[in-house]
C-alpha cells in the first residue's frame, strides 16, 4: 500500500489538473473567446500593460452593455515577454488550444510579424492594435491594424523636422534587431532627402542596449543638427540622457514607440527638446477622448498613454465588427472588419483601408520642462 | 579620430563597473573553485536597494549630494552583502562535499530564483533610478566632453579596489582568505574557520557588486529585474579572461571588455559588440586557458 500511495496520488492530480484545464477555468461555454498577445513583462513592458488595459476596459463595457450577438465577450491573455518568438508560441497556444475566434496585439512589429503567418494559416483575424510596419498586414487577408503606418509617421516626422524645426542635416541612431526601428529610419530619410534635407550619419544599436555613448560620441563627430531615434522608451530615455552627457543639446526626435510615461521619468530633465509623434493625447479636448480619459483615470489612477487608447480602439473595431458580421466564423469577421468605415474610435476616425490598415490621424508631442505637451495634429 | 579620446573615456568607465563586479566573481572563485552565476543577480538586488532606499535616505542628509550617495551606496553595499552571506548559507554550504556540478546549477537556480523572484515583488517594467549626485561637465571642448558622472564611476570604483587589496593583503582575514585559497584542509588544520572565512568572500564581493550596481545605475538610470544577466556575463568573461582567481586579473579583464565594447561600437558596428567579447574568450580559452594573469594549475589525478 506504501508503495502505491505516490502512484494513487499523481492519478489523481493528473485527473485533477486535466479535468480543469479541460473546464477552462469553468465559465460557461457560451461565451465568445478573444485571445490577447501582449508584452506584459520586458523591455517595453509599459506599451503592453497599457494596451491590456484599455482593451480590459472595453470588453467589460461590451460584456456590461449585454455583449455581442447576445454572448458576452471572454479575454484570453499570453505574454510576449517583449520577444519575437514568445509572441510565436503564445499565439499558437491561443489558437490551437484554447480556440479563440480572433487575436489581439501586438505593439511591437517585430512580434506582430511573427504572430501574423499563424493567424493567417488558421483562418482566424487578428487585429494589431500599434505595429506600424506596414509588412504586418501583407502577412495575409486576416491580418488588420488600428493604427497608422510608418511610411505617414515617417513623412510626418520628416515634414516636421525640415519645415517646422527648420533643420537640414540630421543623424539617424535606430535599432538594428527591430523591424518598426529600421522601416521608420528608412522612410523618414526617403522623405527628408526629397524635402532637401541631408543624413549626415547613421548608427545602430539593438534593443536591451543601454550604453549608447560609442554611437553618440560617433554621431557627434558628424555635427548634425538632430537626432533622429525611432526606437522605444527605455532605449530612447537612456540614448537623450547621454547624449545631454556628451553635451548634445540639439533637438531629439522620435516615434510614438516613445510614448511612455517611463520616457520622462528616466530621462528626466535631459528630455527637453525633444519631439515624437504618436496616435493620440489626453490633453485633446475632444469630448470622446476626455470621456476615455476619465473612465479609465477613475479605474485605473492614471492617465490612459496611446497605447491605452489604441488596445480600447482595437478592442471596440473588433466587436463591432463580429456585431456585424452576425457570427463568429473567421471569414464573416474579417470580412466585417474589412468594411469598417469612419469609426469613431479614441484615437481619431478610423477607415480601414484596402491594405487593411488604418487611415487616421497622427499628433506631435514635444517634452517641455520634463512634460509632454501636446504640440499638433496631422490628417491623413 | 578626434572621438578616439572620448570613446576611450567612454570604455574605461564601463570597464571599471565590469571589474567591480568580475571581483566577486574571481574572488568566490578563488576561495571555493566555484562560479557563483547568482552574482548579476545580486548586482541587481544592490540597484533596487538603491532605488528603494535613496528618497528615504536623501531628505535625512539634506537632499541630493555626495553625503547621499554615499549613504545609499553603503546600505545597498551592506543589504547584498548580507544577501550573499545568506545565499551561501542556504544554497551553497549544504552542497560543499559535493560534486562543483551541483553547486553550479544550484547557482543557476538561485539565478533564476533572483530574476523572477524579482519581477514577483518589483514589478517586470523599467525603473527610473533618482539621480544621487547631479553630473556637471568638467572638460568641455571639440574633442573631450567629461562629465563628473564617468570621473565618479571611475574614482569609486579604483577606491573600492585599492581598499579591496588592502583588506586581502593587509588584514587578518585577507590573510585567513589567501590561506584558504591555497590550501583548504591546511588552512583548517592551522585553526581557521573555514566557514566564517568564506561568508566574509561572499560579503565583500556582493557588496563591491551592490557598489556597481549604484555606480551602473547612476549612469543608466533605468533599473529592471534582468538587467543583472548582461553586466554579469561580461563580468565573468573579464574574470576568465583575466585569469579566474587572481584579483589584478580580474580589473585587466573588465577593463579590456570595457574599451573593446566600446571600440567595436564605435567604429565597427554595434552588432559584432557581443560576438567580438565572446571571441575574445574563446581565443583565450584556446591559447592560454589560465587567462592573461591565471597561472597554470596541474590536475591532480
Amino acid at each position: 500500500m506504501r508503495r502505491l500511495m505516490p502512484w494513487l496520488i499523481s492519478v489523481v492530480a493528473l485527473v485533477a489538473i486535466g479535468f480543469w484545464a479541460g473546464c477552462g477555468g469553468g465559465s460557461t461555454s457560451n461565451d465568445i473567446l478573444i485571445g490577447e498577445y501582449s508584452a506584459m513583462t520586458g523591455t517595453t513592458a509599459t506599451f503592453g500593460q497599457s494596451t491590456h488595459r484599455g482593451l480590459m476596459m472595453a470588453v467589460d463595457e461590451i460584456n456590461a452593455a449585454g455583449g455581442v450577438l447576445g454572448r458576452n465577450i471572454r479575454l484570453l491573455t499570453e505574454d510576449t515577454q517583449s520577444k519575437p518568438e514568445e509572441a510565436a508560441t503564445a499565439v499558437t497556444k491561443l489558437i490551437s488550444r484554447d480556440g479563440v475566434k480572433a487575436v489581439i496585439g501586438e505593439v511591437s512589429s517585430s512580434r506582430s510579424l511573427a504572430a501574423a503567418p499563424i493567424c493567417q494559416a488558421n483562418g482566424i483575424p487578428m487585429v494589431s492594435n500599434a505595429s506600424t510596419n506596414p509588412e504586418v498586414t501583407k502577412k495575409g487577408d486576416y491580418i488588420f491594424r488600428v493604427c497608422y503606418i510608418d511610411p505617414f509617421q515617417g513623412e510626418v516626422m520628416a515634414r516636421f523636422v525640415y519645415n517646422t524645426l527648420g533643420l537640414r542635416k540630421v543623424a539617424i541612431l535606430k535599432d538594428i534587431k527591430n523591424d518598426y526601428s529600421i522601416g521608420l529610419a528608412q522612410y523618414f530619410e526617403e522623405t527628408f532627402l526629397k524635402l532637401g534635407g541631408q543624413v549626415v550619419a547613421t548608427q545602430a544599436y539593438s534593443e536591451g542596449d543601454i550604453d549608447f555613448k560609442a554611437q553618440l560620441t560617433a554621431l557627434k563627430g558628424a555635427e548634425p543638427e538632430a537626432v533622429i531615434v525611432p526606437g522605444y522608451y527605455t532605449e530612447a530615455a537612456l540614448i537623450v540622457k547621454q547624449a545631454r552627457e556628451l553635451n548634445m543639446t540639439i533637438p531629439i526626435v522620435g516615434g510614438d514607440g516613445w510614448d511612455s510615461a517611463k520616457l520622462v521619468e528616466i530621462g528626466g530633465e535631459s528630455m527637453n527638446n525633444t519631439y515624437f509623434s504618436t496616435a493620440y493625447t489626453a490633453d485633446d479636448p475632444d469630448s470622446v477622448v476626455q470621456n476615455f480619459v476619465s473612465k479609465y483615470t477613475t479605474r485605473y489612477s492614471e492617465k490612459p498613454d496611446a497605447f491605452a487608447a489604441l488596445g480600447y480602439d482595437a478592442g471596440l473595431i473588433l466587436f463591432d465588427a463580429i456585431k456585424r458580421a452576425g457570427g463568429v466564423e473567421g471569414a464573416k469577421i474579417r470580412d466585417a472588419l474589412a468594411a469598417t468605415r469612419d469609426f469613431r474610435g479614441v484615437t481619431g476616425t478610423i477607415t480601414i483601408d484596402r491594405d487593411r490598415n488604418a487611415r487616421k490621424p497622427i499628433v506631435i508631442i514635444a517634452v517641455v520642462d520634463g512634460r509632454m505637451t501636446y504640440k499638433e495634429t496631422i490628417q491623413p | 579620430m578626434s572621438e578616439l579620446l572620448q570613446q576611450i573615456i567612454n570604455g574605461i568607465s564601463m570597464g571599471s563597473i565590469y571589474a567591480l563586479i568580475a571581483l566577486g566573481y574571481t574572488m568566490v572563485y578563488g576561495i571555493l573553485r566555484f562560479i557563483n552565476f547568482a552574482h548579476g543577480d545580486v548586482f541587481m538586488v544592490g540597484a533596487f536597494v538603491g532605488y528603494f532606499v535613496a528618497p528615504i535616505v536623501a531628505p535625512v542628509v539634506g537632499g541630493s549630494g555626495l553625503a547621499a550617495a554615499v549613504l545609499v551606496m553603503m546600505i545597498s553595499m551592506l543589504a547584498c552583502a548580507l544577501l550573499g552571506v545568506t545565499i551561501e548559507k542556504l544554497a551553497y554550504r549544504p552542497l560543499r562535499s559535493r560534486p562543483k556540478l551541483t553547486a553550479l546549477i544550484t547557482a543557476i537556480g538561485v539565478s533564476l530564483f533572483l530574476e523572477y523572484g524579482g519581477q514577483l515583488v518589483f514589478g517586470p517594467d523599467p525603473k527610473p533610478f533618482p539621480a544621487l549626485i547631479p553630473s556637471t561637465m568638467i572638460v568641455n571642448s571639440k574633442f573631450l566632453v567629461l562629465s563628473s558622472n564617468s570621473l565618479v564611476v571611475i574614482g569609486t570604483a579604483l577606491l573600492l579596489m585599492v581598499l579591496l587589496r588592502h583588506i586581502i593583503f593587509r588584514t587578518r582575514m585577507g590573510t585567513a582568505m589567501r590561506a584558504v585559497s591555497y590550501d583548504h584542509r591546511a588552512a583548517s588544520l592551522m585553526g581557521i574557520n573555514i566557514d566564517s572565512v568564506i561568508s566574509f568572500t561572499f560579503a565583500l564581493g556582493s557588496g563591491l557588486a551592490a557598489a556597481a550596481a549604484i555606480l551602473y545605475a547612476s549612469v543608466y538610470p533605468s533599473i529592471n529585474p534582468l538587467m543583472g544577466l548582461f553586466p554579469g556575463l561580461k563580468a565573468f568573461v573579464a574574470a576568465v579572461l583575466g585569469g579566474i582567481g587572481n584579483l589584478y586579473g580580474a580589473v585587466i579583464g573588465g577593463m579590456i571588455i570595457g574599451l573593446l565594447e566600446t571600440l567595436v561600437t564605435g567604429y565597427i558596428s554595434p552588432i559584432y559588440r557581443d560576438a567580438i567579447s565572446f571571441a575574445v574568450l574563446i581565443l583565450i580559452l584556446l591559447f592560454r586557458p589560465a587567462g592573461i594573469l591565471g597561472r597554470h594549475e596541474t590536475e591532480k589525478v
